[in-house]
């Protein structure tokens, strides 16, 4: 029989606040490792050096080419029959594993998004002086931001849902908590009724701030007269911070 | 190099010995010679393939040069000599090179997520490490220069061509290069906007910028220039004063490009 008032009483429990928590926190941290080490994979495998770009292509084919719950066992369960020492803690297998993977993902996604970029912007960089980075950080990803920002946010809606690969290897996020609470006491059809919400919810509130990104990130936006003095790092790359102005003003 | 070499390129700008360039099996430069003096104005005008944007291309290293040696002020550019055979300079080195050379493109290259005065500020602040304050005012003085003070805050893809244009001279010039090259800076943009960026180039040269041009404008060339080149099939044809080229051609190429353009 199902009872509403279980699912209800479970909505607001603490140990499911806590479970949501954790399958926000590993999302959250394996993504922006993703995208780091997406980003520096991408920048190897575009390199004219065989050095740098054959270590990126396996890479690249071995995470993307073999499942995720693969890959956490072998470094979960794999790791310490190499060596005692290596057993990992849980979280540290999942996110680790989770990050090798995503950015294995992120890089080809990295790639078409510097690819885009006009190969004028570098030249003009480098005729003003720039230097490789420079020309990169400054000239080159903020342009690429705008066509890797929406499939990064596909990805990240994926992550938030596929953290629940985790409650394999007995971590409480979400799934993991279900499972856990809900088989010794006949409880876990209420209990993944909660947890779906949680990730309805988790994924619904993305996209709202995914939303808000690339809206961010509309070169129309930029229309508007304010000289800014000062931009930060993230105001530069995907446009926080706010603007002043918006309106089709041109000059003061 | 020997020091009396050095003296001897002191007034050359830009000297360039057997420039030979291919692209695959494609010569695009083949053995040419190039010799510009300071505060010279070098148009060099030429049929579409004859290896004019190449040849500008190669003096700032954007393109590698097959041999031949390019010097900057008698200081080679690209390459060093290690016992006696050619190595690649490091991107430092070609970077350093580079800030001191204006290079402007046939399709402006504006970077599209800055304002007007943000392409200006950013080389100088962040190659050059100037002060932000400093630069800014500069900017806007070169700004004001090209006509373009009030369009200052306004991001590139609401600017016409001809003004997109002249923010890229003015960038180029924020930098204090000591040479400017023109790669057919107007080729790109409507016919009404060609003469207002031909104005700012006629400005600089008046001034006394060292300029190699690659142009259509044959206006402009007779006009301004100190020396025209007229380049075919990869190689300097002819060179010469405006009126040499212009108005007694020798070679029978020159003759029937001139004819077909005029």
């Amino acid at each position: 029989m199902f009872r509403w008032d279980i699912v209800w009483q479970f909505l607001f429990s603490s140990f499911i606040f806590q479970a949501a928590w954790t399958t926000l926190w590993i999302s959250v941290i394996a993504q922006s490792c993703g995208v780091i080490i997406g980003l520096f994979l991408a920048l190897m495998r575009m390199s004219r050096y065989p050095f740098l770009s054959w270590p990126a292509r396996s890479y690249i084919w071995f995470f993307r080419g073999s499942p995720l719950l693969v890959q956490v066992l072998l470094l979960w369960d794999g790791l310490p029959r190499l060596a005692p020492s290596l057993l990992l803690p849980g979280w540290a297998a999942v996110v680790i594993a989770f990050s090798l993977n995503e950015g294995a993902y992120m890089a080809e996604i990295t790639r078409a998004g510097i690819t885009s970029v006009d190969p004028g912007q570098m030249e003009a960089a480098k005729s003003l002086g720039m230097r490789f980075p420079l020309a990169m950080r400054r000239i080159v990803l903020p342009q690429a931001a705008r066509v890797i920002v929406p499939p990064l946010g596909n990805e990240f809606n994926n992550m938030l849902k596929t953290t629940s690969i985790a409650s394999v290897i007995g971590l409480q996020e979400l799934t993991g908590t279900a499972e856990i609470f809900g088989s010794p006491t006949f409880t876990i059809f209420e209990l993944l009724i909660v947890v779906t919400f949680y990730y309805l919810l988790l994924t619904t509130l993305w996209g709202y701030v995914q939303n808000w990104i690339e809206n961010r990130l509309n070169p129309d936006r930029l229309v508007k007269a304010e000289l800014r003095e000062k931009k930060s790092w993230t105001q530069r790359m995907i446009g926080f911070g706010t603007r002043t102005g918006g309106g089709l003003v041109s000059g003061r | 190099m020997s020091m009396d070499k050095q003296q001897a390129n002191s007034i050359e700008m830009v000297r360039a010995e057997k420039m030979v360039k291919h692209f695959g099996h494609l010569t695009v430069l083949n053995g040419v010679d190039l010799s510009v003096k300071r505060g010279q104005v070098v148009v060099i005008i030429g049929p579409s393939g004859s290896g004019k944007t190449t040849l500008l291309r190669c003096i700032n290293h954007l393109e590698k040069i097959d041999s031949g040696h390019i010097y900057i002020e008698g200081e080679m550019i690209g390459y060093r000599e290690v016992n006696g055979r050619l190595v690649e300079d490091s991107e430092a080195t070609i970077a350093r090179i580079r800030s001191q050379i204006g290079f402007v493109f046939q399709r402006f290259n504006l970077f599209p997520h800055m304002t007007a005065l943000e392409n200006v500020i950013e080389s100088p602040i962040h190659v050059l490490h100037q002060p932000r304050n400093e630069v800014t005012e500069r900017a806007m003085s070169l700004l004001e220069k090209v006509g373009l003070a009030e369009k200052a805050h306004v991001y590139p893809h609401r600017l016409s061509g001809g003004q997109q244009q002249r923010v890229a001279i003015a960038r180029a010039l924020a930098m204090n290069p000591k040479l400017m090259l023109f790669d057919e800076a107007t080729s790109a943009l409507d016919p009404e906007l060609v003469g207002e960026v031909l104005k700012v180039m006629d400005q600089l040269a008046k001034e006394g910028m060292t300029m190699i041009v690659v142009t259509h404008e044959m206006g402009f060339a007779r006009e301004v220039a100190d020396e025209v080149i007229f380049m075919d099939k990869a190689a300097i044809v002819e060179e010469g004063t405006p009126e040499q080229i212009f108005d007694n051609p020798q070679n029978e190429r020159t003759r029937a490009f001139l004819r077909m353009i005029l």
